[in-house]
């Protein structure tokens, strides 16, 4: 671009060879702005700071542009007419346009947005800040609300259900099962030997300093049996059939197949969520088993590794292992595999609009399902502890 | 109807044969289509209407055979070449395609942004000239879930517009709309086509609409894997004896 400086008030602005723009200060307060050649994408967008700084320096009453030279224009060169003309109305100025041709003129018109909408105004970083946390309160008002209506919805259903059990939906419940349960067996066995594996080595550092590396054994089948083995295998089922079931459920709602279900006269809880709850319920205590069993296989192979015998090893395990503790853990994974599934399912029912919708469910599904593991897991610490089991 | 179409083609389609694995929608299809016209494709569902559109804008490769678009071959073209076409074509996709996570004006700018490198003020200012042209002037903030099916498929033609395209492809306009939101869709195509001279290929079936605003149009049909008339929706109506192209266009009994 290049900027011409001509004598008097007579100022030019050109832009390659496209277009240019005079500027010329009359008398009485009127800026001229005579505009030739074919102000396009390119020679608008080079022109736009210089002009609209020139001719807001001017500070004129009048903008008068003289567009008889225009040969043509495309949208940002009436873009930049139309943005002229909008500065100098809304501060009640003048703004003419002499000699446009006829099919630009028509352009303009068709172009011209009017005076600019504001967006929502902004509260400052106090109002906003006040704004946001309120409305995450209430956010978590709500989704308190849906647990607690959504739980009630299902225990009600639920004693339908164990009235009349053929209205199960038995098919869809055992390949959930096989989707959640058999399909993850692999996965909870491999994270299981590793943790048992893990657990045995760590302990065995520590408790060696005192000749107590035996007891190793009874300390990871105690950990695994009563806390580690549920809640590993919990978190497990949590981010891998949560957020399947929150997706599944989130692409059928925005699919409007729940609308689809609900008009036909089929209650969604019924047709999906049964299916999910009770195969989720079922299978966490199986999984656990798994990777009670494998991280005992784990913990094993390092004792044998630092010295022990099998038998040893075996003895010492099968002297840890009680039933109590076996069965305290396993009643928490019913507890967890119901939480996980129901929680992917209310996520996955109540998802929203738009492409981001199913993303939010599935992510609020796995974080809702841990936190509600955790703290589920915490209740129960208390009352085995004021139970004295 | 636009009052003339402008004789040089812009688009040429040669001898195009699509398919899905070994199953043949398309085969050997050739037209071209005229600048400044209003060209619709129409036929039955499942015919491959939707398909050969979405092989003219270059999102599938054919078996077979090439189209041009303003003399590129969009099939082959590659980096540049490839950018250069996409920037004389605009798409407006059947359920709208507007990114749910940015308002109108963001949808809008975010084509100005990748074509061009005006300053932030000039594309804002272009984009809500394109609402204005749409109708939608006053909703440059609003998100595309706050708008009823209409306002955004205008919302989706003012994002195809955004950089001037000299070819818009509107998939099924009218689908899911009420005939009066329909007609006025209909007077945009009729108003973009007549002041901005722009090109339209539009996928549809609904008769009224054909009516409206094409100047010529082909009929595809599912068995043939081709075309199977071609021509003003009138010459269509009036004068072709293919039995399936009589039976569309006798459905509603036809004219306006």
């Amino acid at each position: 671009m290049e900027v011409k400086q001509n004598a008097g008030s007579k100022k030019a602005v050109a832009t390659s060879d496209t277009a240019s723009l005079d500027f010329q200060q009359l008398e009485g307060g009127t800026l001229r702005l005579v505009v030739k050649g074919s102000l396009d994408a390119e020679s608008a967008g080079r022109l736009w700071t210089t002009t609209l700084a020139k001719v807001g320096k001017s500070r004129a009453e009048v903008v008068e542009v003289d567009a008889e030279g225009l040969e043509s224009c495309d949208a940002a060169g009436i873009a930049l007419l139309l943005e002229l003309k909008t500065r100098q109305e809304t501060q009640g100025k003048a703004f003419r346009l002499h000699g446009l041709r006829g099919d630009l003129a028509e352009l303009m018109d068709l172009f011209d947005p009017g005076p600019p909408s504001k967006p929502a105004k902004s509260r400052g970083l106090v109002g906003s800040t006040i704004e946001r946390v309120g409305e995450a309160t209430v956010g978590l008002a709500h989704d308190f609300q849906d647990y607690v209506s959504f739980t009630g919805e299902v225990f009600a259903k639920l004693l339908g259900l164990l009235l009349h059990p053929g209205r199960l939906r038995w098919g869809d419940t055992f390949l959930v099962a096989e989707k959640a349960g058999a399909d993850g067996v692999g996965i909870v066995s491999l994270l299981g030997f590793l943790i048992g594996v893990i657990l045995a080595f760590q302990s065995a550092i520590a408790m060696g300093k005192f000749g107590a590396d035996i007891y190793v054994a009874d300390l990871v089948t105690i950990v695994l049996f009563r806390e580690l083995g549920p809640l590993i295998t919990a978190f497990i089922l949590a981010s891998r059939s949560s957020s399947a079931f929150a997706a599944e459920l989130g692409t059928m709602k925005l699919n409007e197949e729940i609308d689809a279900l609900t008009t036909m006269g089929i209650d969604p809880v019924q047709f999906l969520v049964f299916p999910r709850l009770i195969a989720g319920t079922a299978v966490l205590p199986l999984l656990t088993v798994f990777n009670i069993l494998l991280g005992l296989i784990g913990c094993g192979l390092v004792m044998v590794a630092i010295g022990f015998t099998p038998k040893i090893v075996f003895d010492e395990i099968y002297e840890a292992a009680n039933l109590t503790d076996f069965f305290t853990g396993l009643v928490k994974t019913l507890v967890f595999g119901a939480l996980v599934a129901g929680i992917g399912c209310l996520r996955g029912l109540r998802t929203g609009t738009g492409a981001s919708a199913v993303g939010d469910s599935t992510t609020r599904a796995v974080v809702s399902s841990i936190i509600a593991i955790v703290v589920a897991d915490g209740v129960f610490a208390v009352v085995y502890y004021l139970l004295d089991i | 109807m636009t009052t003339e179409a402008h004789a040089s083609p812009i688009i040429r389609v040669e001898n195009l044969t699509v398919a899905y694995d070994d199953f043949v929608v398309l085969r050997d299809v050739s037209f071209e289509i005229k600048r400044g016209e209003v060209f619709v494709i129409l036929g039955g569902s499942g015919c491959g209407k939707s398909t050969l559109l979405k092989h003219m804008i270059g999102l599938y490769q054919p078996v077979q055979g090439r189209v041009l678009i303003d003399g590129m071959d969009i099939v082959r073209a590659e980096g540049e070449d490839l950018r250069a076409i996409l920037r004389k074509i605009g798409v407006m996709y059947q359920h709208g395609a507007l990114f749910g996570s940015m308002n109108l004006l963001e949808n809008i700018q975010l084509v100005l942004t990748e074509f061009t490198d005006l300053p932030a003020d000039t594309m804002k200012q272009i984009a809500r000239m394109k609402l204005k042209v749409v109708g939608l002037q006053g909703t440059e903030y609003k998100m595309p879930s706050e708008l009823s099916g209409g306002m955004k498929k205008r919302a989706a033609i003012a994002r195809a517009m955004a950089i001037d395209p000299m070819i818009l492809f509107l998939d099924e306009p009218s689908a899911g709309l009420d005939p009066i939101t329909s007609a006025q869709l209909d007077d945009l195509v009729l108003k973009l086509a007549r002041i901005l001279k722009i090109t339209f290929v539009i996928v549809t079936h609904e008769l009224h609409s054909i009516y409206a605003v094409a100047d010529r149009v082909i009929m595809l049909d599912k068995e043939s894997k081709g075309i199977i008339a071609t021509g003003k929706p009138e010459e269509l109506r009036d004068r072709c004896d293919h039995p399936l192209v009589t039976q569309f266009f006798k459905r509603e009994g036809g004219g306006r």
